[in-house]
């Protein structure tokens, strides 16, 4: 249930911003307010390790004279302070060029309709029992098999904030939304021979949730996995991604068709809307106001309504991903995506995730990726992995200290399949994505 | 003590507190039985200008300022914040860390004395140190210079940021230390097109000083100068080699080797728990003896640098490698106490709403005795690397990688052309002691680094001169 008092007492120190902003002579203006709340648990071996009390606030504000544009932040909300942050961006907008695509969103874009997206569910949990919660996952992992050596711990994190947005056009709204996220990490071997991994879970719902227990007993599997890893002769071969690091290749495809990437030219996807950029069993939609979804709004970062609408359709680009100036700078309409995308969905295949390794036959499968190895401009791509090897569809030994490398516009084409092992943790949901042919380096 | 002083009267005064107030919330917090307790006061100030496509199209102010509170009982840690600095808010936050000691065992408050230490940049406010104007005329001037470069150049992209921030910690034995510390940076970006192909590239630097820095010598025209250089070279690079084989690290910024394949893993709180791949090694080779390599927040001005860290420790020059053997870790307060030696002053923390833990300063190898141009010429085939970008690790395993934004192939002890940026990989414990060559060169970043560790990010320096490795695996697309 939507605390509606404290929105509304939010809601007035929004309005006395942008009204101070007119007061100095601003043509227009917005601001934001969020307001965060939270308790962070961590245990180790068995014991509490941290207690972390959270409390954060923060106000923007951009103004704008005429086409200038200024912006100025600050966490103190006393009514001076206010005062002072809002002259601090209207110093910079006098000083800041023309900008003939500077300016609010348009009017008619704006969002009038906030439906109920039930993001809202505190957890009514003390730290006394969060911490429990996290010793419990931690055992879990601890007292799977006797190869988990040690631990980095498990943490239980609970998150509820408000956010108001408003702005001169007259928008003004607010919301409330909670986070709350489960973590364990183990580690099995000693010495040289040591490995880590974990599992999380994150929800705004609590009980929606997996079990710490069950947690704690993924982070331990997924640790005794990569045990005894090798490394793998530089070759070529197929790829399958799993979910969580398809969902990565996704975001760098987000970032390519994002109005700041292609305003610029800073894109490997360049002038390819109506353009083949992916196989055509390809979909892939946005969907902002699903219930209760980590990536869920009724609105963007400047108030224009979010609306569920296909990206990719038979693999051809059917939008761009576009806020009020980068689409005034390529002469286009707002997107409702400033601040970045609501839970993009990429269709799912048919495919289980065996059923994928049985299609990749032999070839990697990547479980972890490092590194920042993705040039968008030219969409060269090369990181470091680890995963495991399959032959004949079955998991043949875990790979370590290797690289993947390739283009990523050649291999969003060699996309074979993409599985319905989904991903919902994110905001991007996608499940393993197989591409056909990938360079490999090893020792 | 006019340092201490001035952030007294900016921190305390204006919240409307007194040193009694402080004895009051460390007195709350003392009443639990733990080991050590610190709050951590911070004003801080930051702006940025960004210009792109010839005009400037923004610039953004923030003011932040807060308290931190925390309390340790053995390896337990409690801690709460707030922006709003009032004692009823600090009170409360002390009453509710402490909950944390009953968890704990009995424990005893141990007070180490505070060294002296000297202050390794001015106390200047570089968001005053030009007048707004001259910042915007600055960035105009590097666009335009920067511009008539290359006819190639479609697009220039220059940001300029600068932070102060007042810093006060109050620790247990009721001493109150404080620092005051200027950041500048400045970036240049370009994109180079030639026949459809777009390539970039990108230079910047900075350090705890003023503005003036980018004004010395034309600094900031000489980033420009260098980012083109690098889209330059870019635009004519072919497909980089995949595999293992001799590399060859230029001097400076690709000390980011250091930073990943041993800097995390020496930090104080990975060996403590047992999860780093350096965990239990003091006094083990780990690289070859050519190798030296410290961690120094010291040297006077440099980005990585603190005159004292945020647990008010003044920061020192730490042996991490000497001669190819592993000397020590990198310690805040608690990983020191738990593991009996003392804090080495690299306790660092993003802000006030984040808890300190064991960081790098400024990370590099000392110099050998090696000419860079011999150390090329050694090589019969293999890849330099002259430029990077980020990198990452993983502590446990000690698998590590670093990214490349300008290579070449050197064939038969000559560099022939450029390749694309590709990422290298290698194995932290092992990698330096295949260094065979370290160059006379030594040189430290340009000022750029940040480094981000548990979702906090902090900045940082690096450096080495030129190296030689015998065998790094480059993940270029050629098989």
């Amino acid at each position: 249930m939507q605390n509606q008092n404290e929105i509304n007492r939010l809601q007035v120190v929004v309005q006395q911003v942008l009204d101070e902003a007119r007061q100095q002579g601003a043509s227009a203006a917005e601001a934001a307010l969020n307001v965060d709340n939270g308790l962070s648990v961590s245990a180790r071996l068995g014991e509490v390790e941290t207690l972390e009390y959270h409390c954060d606030q923060g106000l923007g504000v951009t103004v704008y004279f005429g086409q200038k544009k200024g912006s100025a932040s600050t966490n103190d909300m006393s009514s001076t302070s206010l005062a002072d942050t809002v002259k601090a961006a209207c110093s910079i907008a006098r000083h800041a060029s023309d900008d003939e695509c500077a300016g609010l969103p348009d009017a008619d874009l704006l969002a009038t309709v906030f439906p109920d997206l039930d993001l809202y569910h505190p957890w009514a949990i003390d730290a006394e029992a969060a911490i429990q919660l996290a010793i419990e996952c931690e055992d879990a992992a601890r007292h799977y098999h006797p190869a988990i050596s040690n631990s980095e711990g498990a943490t239980v994190n609970t998150h509820r904030g408000t956010r108001v947005f408003g702005n001169s056009l007259g928008f003004l709204h607010g919301y409330q939304s909670s986070r709350h996220s489960v973590s364990c990490s183990v580690l099995a071997g000693s010495g040289d021979a040591m490995q880590r991994d974990y599992w999380y879970s994150v929800a705004r719902n609590a009980s929606k949730l997996e079990p710490a227990r069950q947690i704690g007993e993924k982070a331990a599997q997924r640790t005794i996995a990569r045990r005894d890893a090798r490394g793998l002769t530089t070759r070529q071969c197929p790829v399958l991604f799993a979910p969580d690091m398809a969902s990565g290749l996704i975001g760098a495809l987000i970032g390519a068709v994002s109005g700041g990437s292609l305003y610029r030219k800073a894109s490997f996807l360049l002038d390819s809307l109506g353009q083949q950029i992916l196989p055509d069993f390809v979909h892939i939609h946005e969907q902002p106001h699903l219930a209760g979804a980590l990536g869920s709004a009724s609105y963007d970062a400047e108030g224009v309504a979010t609306r569920a609408h296909d990206i990719v359709s038979n693999g051809i680009l059917r939008s761009y991903l576009l806020g009020s100036y980068s689409a005034r700078k390529l002469g286009m309409q707002s997107t409702g995506n400033a601040g970045g995308v609501h839970n993009l969905t990429v269709e799912p295949g048919e495919r289980d995730f065996q059923t994928m390794l049985a299609l990749l036959d032999t070839g990697l499968l990547v479980t972890e990726l490092m590194g920042q190895g993705v040039n968008r401009i030219t969409g060269d791509y090369s990181r470091g992995a680890s995963g495991f090897w399959v032959e004949n569809g079955q998991i043949q030994y875990p790979v370590q200290e290797i690289t993947v490398a390739g283009n990523l516009k050649t291999m969003l084409r060699n996309i074979v399949a993409i599985g319905n092992d989904v991903d919902l943790r994110g905001n991007v949901r996608v499940g393993s994505i197989l591409v056909e042919q990938m360079s490999i380096a090893g020792a | 003590m006019a340092l201490l002083a001035q952030v007294k009267q900016s921190i305390l005064t204006a919240n409307g507190l007194d040193a009694h107030d402080i004895d009051k919330v460390m007195a709350a917090l003392l009443s639990a039985p733990v080991d050590a307790a610190d709050i951590y006061f911070q004003s801080s100030h930051f702006e940025s200008w960004s210009l792109e496509g010839g005009i400037v199209k923004e610039g953004t102010y923030s003011i932040e300022n807060g308290a931190g509170v925390r309390v340790v009982s053995g390896d337990k840690t409690g801690f709460a914040y707030s922006e709003r600095i009032e004692l009823p808010i600090l009170l409360e936050a002390a009453s509710n860390v402490k909950a944390i000691a009953r968890q704990g065992q009995h424990a005893q408050v141990r007070v180490e004395p505070t060294r002296a230490w000297g202050l390794l940049y001015e106390a200047v406010n570089p968001l005053k140190s030009l007048a707004d104007e001259e910042k915007i005329a600055l960035l105009k001037r590097v666009d335009t210079e920067t511009r008539k470069l290359d006819s190639r150049i479609e697009e220039v992209m220059i940001s300029l940021v600068a932070a102060y921030d007042h810093v006060l910690v109050a620790n247990q034995d009721g001493s109150l230390v404080a620092d005051i510390r200027p950041l500048v940076r400045m970036n240049v970006s370009v994109i180079l097109v030639e026949d459809g192909r777009r390539e970039q590239g990108s230079m910047g630097g900075g350090g705890r000083t003023d503005f003036s820095y980018f004004l010395e010598n034309d600094r900031a025209l000489d980033y420009g100068r260098e980012a083109v250089r690098q889209a330059q070279i870019n635009l004519q690079a072919g497909e980089a080699p995949a595999g293992s084989m001799t590399v060859v690290l230029g001097s400076g910024w690709p000390g980011i080797l250091l930073h990943e394949a041993i800097g995390h893993g020496l930090e104080g709180d990975f060996n403590r728990k047992g999860t780093s791949a350096f965990s239990g090694r003091i006094g083990e080779r780990v690289a070859s003896d050519l190798c030296t390599v410290v961690d120094d927040g010291t040297l006077p001005g440099r980005r990585g640098s603190l005159s004292i860290d945020d647990e008010g420790t003044p920061t020192e020059n730490t042996v991490l490698i000497e001669n190819g053997i592993l000397k020590g870790y990198m310690q805040d307060k608690l990983n020191a106490r738990l593991m009996g030696v003392k804090s080495t002053g690299n306790g660092r923390r993003e802000s006030y709403a984040h808890l300190p833990m064991p960081r790098m300063t400024n990370t590099y190898m000392l110099p050998g005795m090696s000419l860079p141009d011999e150390i090329i010429q050694s090589v019969k085939k293999g890849l330099y690397a002259r430029n990077f970008g980020g990198g990452q690790v993983d502590i446990t395993s000690g698998k590590f990688v670093f990214s490349a934004s300008e290579a070449y192939l050197i064939e038969n002890g000559r560099i022939t052309r450029p390749v694309k940026g590709a990422t290298l990989i290698g194995n932290g414990p092992d990698v330096l002691t295949r260094v065979s060559m370290v160059g006379n060169d030594m040189a430290l970043d340009s000022g750029v680094g940040t480094c981000g560790k548990e979702g906090q990010s902090v900045p940082v320096g690096v450096g080495q001169p030129t190296l030689r490795i015998d065998g790094l695996t480059v993940g270029g697309t050629c098989v």
